[in-house]
C-alpha cells in the first residue's frame, strides 16, 4: 500500500509538473512581477537602475481634486462678464502654479461645472487615466446589461420548436468566430464618414433625410459606435449560454403553467426567469470581465481618440507599458484593473453562493 | 372557423420567420458586404455602398484585390505563421493540460489540492493585466538554440507558443470531464498491471473525445484570433501572425478593396471550419459556459 502511494506520488507530480511549471512561469510570476513593478520606476529599456518608489505610481495616477474658482470682479465688486454674458473666471494656472497651493502643482483640468459665480473644476495629475477609467466603466455599464438582454431575447427566440431554427442559431453565432480585429477593421469602413456603409444605408432608409455622421471621428459618437459593434460581435456567444440555461428548465414546469392558464409574460416571469438565475449571474460576469479587457477595438479603430473619448484602461496600460516603455506605469494600471475584476468575481461568488 | 384558425396560425408562423430573418440579416450583412466587396475594384466598392448593390456580387468582379493584398504584404507567410503557432499551441496544450487533469483526478500526491486551487485561482487573472510584466519577463528569458545559449524570447515562434500552452480553463475542462469517468475502469486497468501512463494513453484518452474537441475548439479560437500578445512581442515580419499582419493595410488612405480581400482571406477558413463543426461548436461553448 505504502509503495503504491509513493509511486503515485511521483507519477502525480510528473504528470502535472509541465502544466504547473508553465502556469507558474507565465501567469503567476508575471502577475507578481506586475505588482512589484508597479511599486518601482521600472522601464522596458533604461540605463538607470530600477528604484523602489512605493505607491508613487498610484498616487500619480489617482491624484484628483476639486478646486473652486471665483468669478473675476471689477473695482466696484461686480462680476466681470465675457462677450456672451457669462461670468469670467481666472485661469486655472492661478491655482496650479500658485506657490501657496503646492499640492495642486502640475495638475490639469478634467472637467468643470459652473454654479453662480463659482466654477468647480475637477483637476487630476493624470487626466488621461481618469478618462480611460471612466470610458471603461461606461463601456462595461452599457455593454453588460444591453448585451445580456439582447442575448436573452435571441435565446428565447431561437428556443422555439420551429423547422430550421438551428440555421438561425448558427447565423446569430457567426460573428463570434470572426476575430474582433477583423470585425473592427471591417466596421471602421462601415462607420466611415465618407462612403461609409452605415451612413449610406441610413440615408437610403430615410429617403435621404439622414445627415451623414463621422461615427468614429466624432467624440460624441465614437464610444457608442464601438459599443454597438462590440455587442454585435459577441452577443451570439451569450445567446448560447442562455440557451443552455433555458434547456435546464424542466418542461413539466411549462406544462403546469399552461394548465394553470398562465399568459406568456407570466410563464416567463414565474417559470423561465427563476430557472435562469445562475445563468444570469454567469452571463453578466463573463460579459463584465470581457468588457473590462477591451483593447483590440480601440487599437484598430480609434487609438483612444478623438479627444481621448475612447481611451480605455487596457489601451492605456499597453500604451504606457509598451508604447512609452514605462513598465511601471502600465503595471500600475494593470493592477488597478485586476483589483476591479477581483471585486467583481467576489461579487459573483457571493451572488451564486449556496444558500 | 377552422380555416380561419389555420390561416391565423400560418400568419403567426410567417411573422416569426420574418422576425428571425430580419435579425439574421443584421448578423449576416456586414460579413456578406466584406466578402462581396473583396471582388470589386476600390472605386466601385465605394460607389456600391450607397445602394443594396453593396451586398450583391455585381459589377466588375475579379481577384485583383487578392493579388494586390499578396503584393502589399507577405500574406502567405502570415497565414503560415498563424497556422503554425495555433496548431502547435493547441496540440501541446491538449497533451500538457490533459496530463495535468489526469493527475489531479486519478492520482494521489502531496500538494495536489493546493496546486489545483492555485491553478483555478488563475482564472480570474485576465491576460490583459499580466501582458506588460510578461513582456519584460520573456524579453529576458534564456533559450538554448542551435547557435548556443541566447537571451530574450522576443521575435520568435516560441514566445507566441510556450506561454499559451497551459491555462487554468483547459486544465479545469479536463478535470471536470475526468471526474465523470467511471473510476472502476482505472482500478481494473491498475489491477491488470498497467502503468499510469498506459492508463492515460489507452483508457482515458480514447474516452475523452468530447472534452478534447471542446478544449481544442476554444484554444483554436483564442490562438488564431490573438492580437495583443503578438503585437507587443513580435517586431519582425518573419514571425507575424495574420491579425498583426493587418497593420500593413492600416493607412491614411486605405485601399479598401485589398483590405476586404485580406479580411475575407483570413476569416473565411474559420467561418467554414465553424459551419462544418457548428453543432459541436455551440454545444461546447454551452457546456463550458454553464460549468465555467
Amino acid at each position: 500500500m505504502r509503495s503504491s502511494l509513493t509511486s503515485a506520488n511521483r507519477a502525480g507530480w510528473a504528470f502535472a509538473l509541465p502544466g504547473i511549471v508553465l502556469i507558474l512561469a507565465f501567469i503567476i510570476t508575471p502577475f507578481f512581477l506586475g505588482v512589484g513593478f508597479s511599486l518601482t520606476n521600472q522601464r522596458l529599456i533604461s540605463p538607470n537602475a530600477t528604484r523602489f518608489v512605493g505607491l508613487e505610481n498610484y498616487r500619480q495616477m489617482l491624484d484628483i481634486a476639486v478646486v473652486d474658482l471665483q468669478a473675476k470682479t471689477d473695482a466696484a465688486g461686480k462680476t466681470v462678464k465675457d462677450a456672451e454674458g457669462q461670468a469670467e473666471f481666472p485661469r486655472l494656472r492661478s491655482i496650479t502654479r500658485n506657490l501657496d497651493t503646492p499640492q495642486y502643482h502640475g495638475m490639469q483640468e478634467w472637467f468643470r461645472w459652473v454654479s453662480g459665480n463659482t466654477a468647480h473644476v475637477v483637476i487630476a495629475s493624470d487626466v488621461v487615466f481618469w478618462k480611460a477609467l471612466l470610458n471603461t466603466c461606461i463601456f462595461v455599464l452599457v455593454v453588460a446589461p444591453v448585451q445580456a438582454a439582447i442575448a436573452l431575447g435571441l435565446a428565447l427566440l431561437t428556443n422555439q420548436k420551429l423547422r430550421g431554427i438551428t440555421i438561425f442559431r448558427t447565423i446569430y453565432f457567426m460573428p463570434v468566430v470572426v476575430s474582433i480585429v477583423v470585425v473592427s477593421l471591417l466596421w471602421r469602413f462601415i462607420y466611415s464618414g465618407q462612403n461609409g456603409l452605415l451612413n449610406n444605408m441610413l440615408s437610403l432608409l430615410s429617403f435621404g433625410h439622414f445627415q451623414p455622421v463621422d461615427w468614429l471621428g466624432n467624440p460624441h459618437t465614437a464610444l457608442g459606435a464601438i459599443i454597438t459593434m462590440s455587442i454585435w460581435q459577441a452577443v451570439g456567444f451569450h445567446m448560447v449560454i442562455w440557451l443552455s440555461g433555458l434547456q435546464t428548465i424542466p418542461p413539466t414546469l411549462y406544462e403546469a403553467a399552461a394548465i394553470e392558464g398562465a399568459s406568456k409574460w407570466q410563464t416567463f416571469r414565474y417559470v423561465t426567469w427563476p430557472g435562469l438565475r445562475h445563468t444570469a449571474v454567469l452571463v453578466l460576469i463573463v460579459i463584465t470581465m470581457q468588457a473590462f479587457a477591451i483593447f483590440a477595438q480601440i487599437d484598430v479603430m480609434t487609438k483612444g481618440g478623438p479627444l481621448d473619448s475612447t481611451q480605455t484602461l487596457v489601451f492605456q496600460a499597453v500604451q504606457r507599458g509598451y508604447g512609452m516603455q514605462n513598465i511601471a506605469g502600465g503595471s500600475a494600471i494593470s493592477v488597478i484593473l485586476f483589483l476591479i475584476v477581483l471585486v467583481i468575481s467576489m461579487i459573483q461568488r457571493w451572488l451564486t453562493r449556496e444558500r | 372557423m377552422s380555416v380561419i384558425g389555420s390561416d391565423n396560425r400560418n400568419l403567426r408562423l410567417g411573422v416569426r420567420y420574418l422576425v428571425l430573418i430580419l435579425i439574421a440579416l443584421i448578423f449576416v450583412l456586414p460579413l456578406l458586404f466584406m466578402m462581396m466587396s473583396s471582388f470589386k475594384p476600390s472605386d466601385e466598392l465605394l460607389r456600391d455602398t450607397s445602394s443594396l448593390r453593396a451586398f450583391l456580387p455585381v459589377g466588375q468582379l475579379s481577384l485583383d484585390n487578392y493579388s494586390g493584398a499578396f503584393e502589399r504584404a507577405p500574406v502567405g507567410l502570415f497565414v503560415f505563421n498563424s497556422i503554425f503557432v495555433t496548431g502547435t499551441t493547441v496540440l501541446l496544450s491538449l497533451v500538457i493540460c490533459s496530463l495535468a487533469g489526469f493527475s489531479f483526478v486519478f492520482l494521489q500526491w502531496r500538494g495536489r489540492d493546493l496546486m489545483l486551487s492555485i491553478i483555478l485561482a488563475t482564472f480570474i487573472v485576465p491576460f490583459e493585466t499580466i501582458a506588460i510584466p510578461l513582456l519584460l519577463e520573456v524579453s529576458k528569458l534564456p533559450w538554448l538554440g542551435l547557435d548556443g545559449l541566447s537571451w530574450g524570447w522576443l521575435d520568435s515562434y516560441r514566445v507566441q507558443i510556450i506561454p499559451w500552452i497551459a491555462d487554468g480553463l483547459t486544465i479545469f475542462l479536463f478535470v471536470q470531464y475526468f471526474k465523470g469517468l467511471p473510476g472502476e475502469l482505472i482500478e481494473a486497468a491498475r489491477v491488470e498491471g498497467a502503468s499510469w501512463f498506459q492508463i492515460y494513453r489507452r483508457v482515458v484518452i480514447p474516452l475523452s473525445g468530447p472534452v478534447i474537441a471542446t478544449a481544442a475548439i476554444l484554444k483554436f479560437l483564442i490562438m488564431y484570433n490573438q492580437y495583443l500578445w503578438p503585437l507587443i512581442v513580435v517586431q519582425q515580419e518573419q514571425y507575424r501572425p495574420v491579425m498583426v499582419g493587418l497593420q500593413y493595410f492600416f493607412q491614411l488612405n486605405p485601399a479598401w478593396g485589398e483590405i476586404m480581400a485580406y479580411l475575407t482571406l483570413i476569416t473565411v477558413p474559420v467561418l467554414a471550419f465553424y459551419l462544418v463543426l457548428q453543432k459541436a461548436f455551440i454545444a461546447s461553448i454551452a457546456s463550458t459556459g454553464v460549468k465555467g
